[in-house]
């Protein structure tokens, strides 16, 4: 069976255990939407929804993906399942890219669907917009998913698991955060697609980067 | 089938073993009884490829461990206490996701064969969070021999398991055992132990202190041999 | 006749630092002139700067030993990434701190988010998660985690600087005042900062050597301990 074969059969077996569950894909869906809800108590009623929309969204979905990429790994962790795929003949960096495409699909997923919501409670029109929004969503959740992994690998070994991966992600994916931010704000603003070039360009830069460096530094993290 | 030579691990400071030989021959079943905090469970997850030894030389089935890491993995299968099970699949489910990780061709035949061996054909279909921790360790033998490998290791794998289902372990460790499989397995009960091994050993405080075929020991004894080892080289 | 005392490198090292640091203080204050719109406070600069330089070589050593570490899997990598990082940690708080102390009466703001601030506050950030993980691992894991961290932040800051950068001048906002010092420094200024330049540098090598043979202590400490230790639980 080829690389990808086999990447993707890690996949789906995240997949169908997750279908049964829906523990991943819900808890982070219900927490975005919670995180919008308090957002709007903290700010100014009359804020225009232009300005505050970019911000709130991708607190709510960076916070919801930490969950997520949490639960991914923990639930490796239950029966030591982990240690079995570790025990099969597939290189390390098959597991990465296979652990971290189901990541990816879930917060997509929860993204896509929280995003709708979102439009209604800021009052905003964005279908016309949702190609250029998806593919920002797309790569900014491609270079969160990629570091995440690695070190969701990482934090679930230590006393502090939960708390350990956003202290270690945060600072890390600030040039995600930013990017994402300051493109989604372009869009919302209904700018043409070259002003946001040169973010676009930093958050592919991004997840070039440290998809490399997660595939090539993942075999050290999971060794015993 | 297994050699190992001058065989260290050390965590940070601490030694955890401190020089392991051994040469096991094809079918050979060797039981390690060891105290807590022996190396047991380091020692099999060095042999398992899990973890890197700090030094020394291991061979398993003519592989060189360091080199051919994935090689090995083929033809080596591990049960331990935990059962390595996604309990959110079916049992055929899990099945199915290892044999695609170990490229099995025939793969539905195969699965249906081994769960029938483990006697729990009638509930492939069921989710394995629903299997009782007997039926789940059964499972996860079905698991370890689904690519059929030539050298098994066991990390204590009664921990755990009713009377029930330690008897129908045994028995399926008869079975595993017959077809010329090599196995090393570490418990602290010297009862299980000693019954189906070729070959016994202690391990103490990281060192293999006692090696010998079980023709030259007095099982009914060995409770005192185990003692006076473990004393000696505490 | 007494033998004559012997000097360690480290000793030397440290008799260096003591120097230049002297030599450093006198120049800050006796030598350099007063820069004429800030005052003096602007002599804080001559600490501001060097410890920046400082906490960057250090997390520099820490990526390049974290690497050497994963390829080599020897011990005295791994010591000298955690001295780094920890020395790194504590130049880069001082940075963090001179900051706000020299914005303040200059610039009226404690705290601005130019770029340069920005990148040493998430650089701050990361190793502190570095130290946190260092802390919190499973210890058979802790080194090669931390590794793995170390390299992956390293290779993070290009991209931090560049996107607080664009940041800030993509959305303009009123920004207040320059990096002073930057340009036209008087030549006494230059000269006072390199020697302070050097002067932390010395201390940065200072600190890591002491660091470094602490933590070889310890470990012999603990395999001292090992060997009298007879750990072995009875089993039933």
């Amino acid at each position: 069976m080829g690389f990808f074969q086999k990447v993707w059969f890690i996949t789906w077996k995240d997949i169908k255990a997750e279908w049964r569950t829906r523990e991943i894909f819900s808890s982070m869906f219900i927490f975005a939407l919670l995180v919008i809800v308090i957002f709007n108590f903290a700010l100014d009623p009359g804020a225009d929804p232009q300005m505050t929309l970019p911000g709130a969204l991708w607190i709510a979905f960076t916070f919801a993906g930490v969950l997520g990429l949490n639960r991914s790994f923990i639930l490796e962790r239950e029966n030591e399942a982990f240690q079995g795929l570790l025990l099969c003949p597939v290189d390390r960096g098959i597991i990465y890219l296979g652990k971290m495409l189901g990541s990816l699909l879930f917060m997509s997923l929860a993204e896509l669907i929280a995003l709708p919501i979102f439009m209604v409670f800021f009052n905003l029109n964005l279908l016309n917009l949702l190609p250029e929004l998806g593919l920002v969503i797309l790569l900014s959740t491609l270079g969160f998913i990629s570091v995440g992994t690695l070190f969701s690998a990482m934090s679930i070994h230590t006393k502090t698991r939960e708390v350990m991966l956003p202290v270690l992600l945060f600072p890390v994916v600030v040039p995600v955060i930013i990017g994402a931010v300051k493109a989604t704000d372009r869009i919302l603003a209904q700018k043409p697609l070259s002003e946001i070039t040169s973010w676009l360009h930093l958050l592919i830069a991004f997840d070039v980067i440290f998809l490399v460096a997660s595939f090539l530094t993942f075999e050290f993290v999971v060794e015993e | 089938m297994v050699y190992i030579q001058n065989l260290t691990k050390s965590f940070g400071n601490f030694k955890a073993l401190r020089g392991i030989n051994l040469k096991l021959e094809k079918g050979q079943f060797l039981t390690i009884f060891g105290p807590n905090g022996a190396g047991k469970t380091t020692l099999i997850k060095i042999l398992s490829t899990l973890m890197k030894p700090t030094s020394g030389v291991i061979k398993i089935a003519g592989l060189d461990l360091r080199e051919d890491g994935e090689s090995v993995r083929k033809q080596i299968g591990v049960i331990s206490h935990s059962t390595y099970l996604y309990p959110n699949l079916t049992a055929y489910e899990n099945l199915k996701f290892y044999g695609k990780m170990y490229d099995l061709q025939n793969l539905p035949a195969t699965i249906e064969r081994v769960l029938e061996e483990v006697g729990l054909k009638d509930r492939m279909h069921d989710l394995v969070r629903t299997y009782s921790r007997g039926m789940q360790q059964r499972l996860s033998i079905a698991r370890a021999i689904l690519h059929d490998p030539a050298v098994m290791f066991l990390d204590e794998p009664y921990t755990g398991l009713d009377l029930h289902a330690a008897e129908m372990l045994r028995d399926l460790l008869q079975t595993v055992h017959t077809r010329e499989r090599t196995v090393i397995m570490t418990t602290h009960s010297i009862s299980q132990g000693l019954e189906v091994s070729d070959l016994v050993g202690i391990l103490v405080r990281g060192k293999l202190v006692y090696l010998e075929p079980i023709g030259k020991i007095d099982t009914q004894d060995f409770g005192k041999t185990y003692f006076y080892w473990v004393e000696q080289a505490g | 006749m007494k033998p004559m005392p012997r000097y360690t490198p480290i000793d030397l090292i440290g008799w260096a630092t003591f120097l230049t640091m002297t030599l450093g203080l006198y120049l800050i204050f006796m030598y350099a002139p007063t820069e004429q719109k800030m005052g003096i406070v602007q002599r804080i600069f001559y600490f501001h700067l060097p410890s920046a330089w400082t906490s960057f070589l250090a997390f520099f050593v820490v990526a390049v030993s974290s690497f050497l570490y994963l390829w080599r899997r020897e011990r005295k990598w791994d010591r000298i990434a955690y001295a780094s990082a920890e020395i790194g940690v504590v130049f880069c708080s001082l940075v963090l701190l001179t900051g706000p102390i020299w914005a303040r009466p200059v610039w009226n703001v404690w705290w601005t988010w130019d770029p340069r601030l920005t990148t040493t506050l998430i650089l701050w950030l990361m190793y502190v998660g570095y130290l946190m993980l260092r802390s919190s691992s499973e210890s058979s894991k802790t080194s090669r985690f931390t590794a793995v961290f170390g390299i992956l932040a390293f290779l993070d800051v290009p991209l931090v600087y560049m996107s607080t950068r664009w940041w800030r001048t993509i959305h303009p906002k009123p920004v207040i005042g320059g990096e002073p010092g930057s340009s036209g420094l008087a030549p006494e200024m230059a000269l006072t900062l390199i020697v302070c330049l050097l002067a932390f540098t010395l201390f940065y090598i200072y600190l890591m050597a002491q660091r470094i043979s602490l933590e070889k202590l310890k470990d012999e400490i603990e395999e001292i301990k090992q060997n009298f230790e007879t750990p072995v639980e009875r089993s039933k």
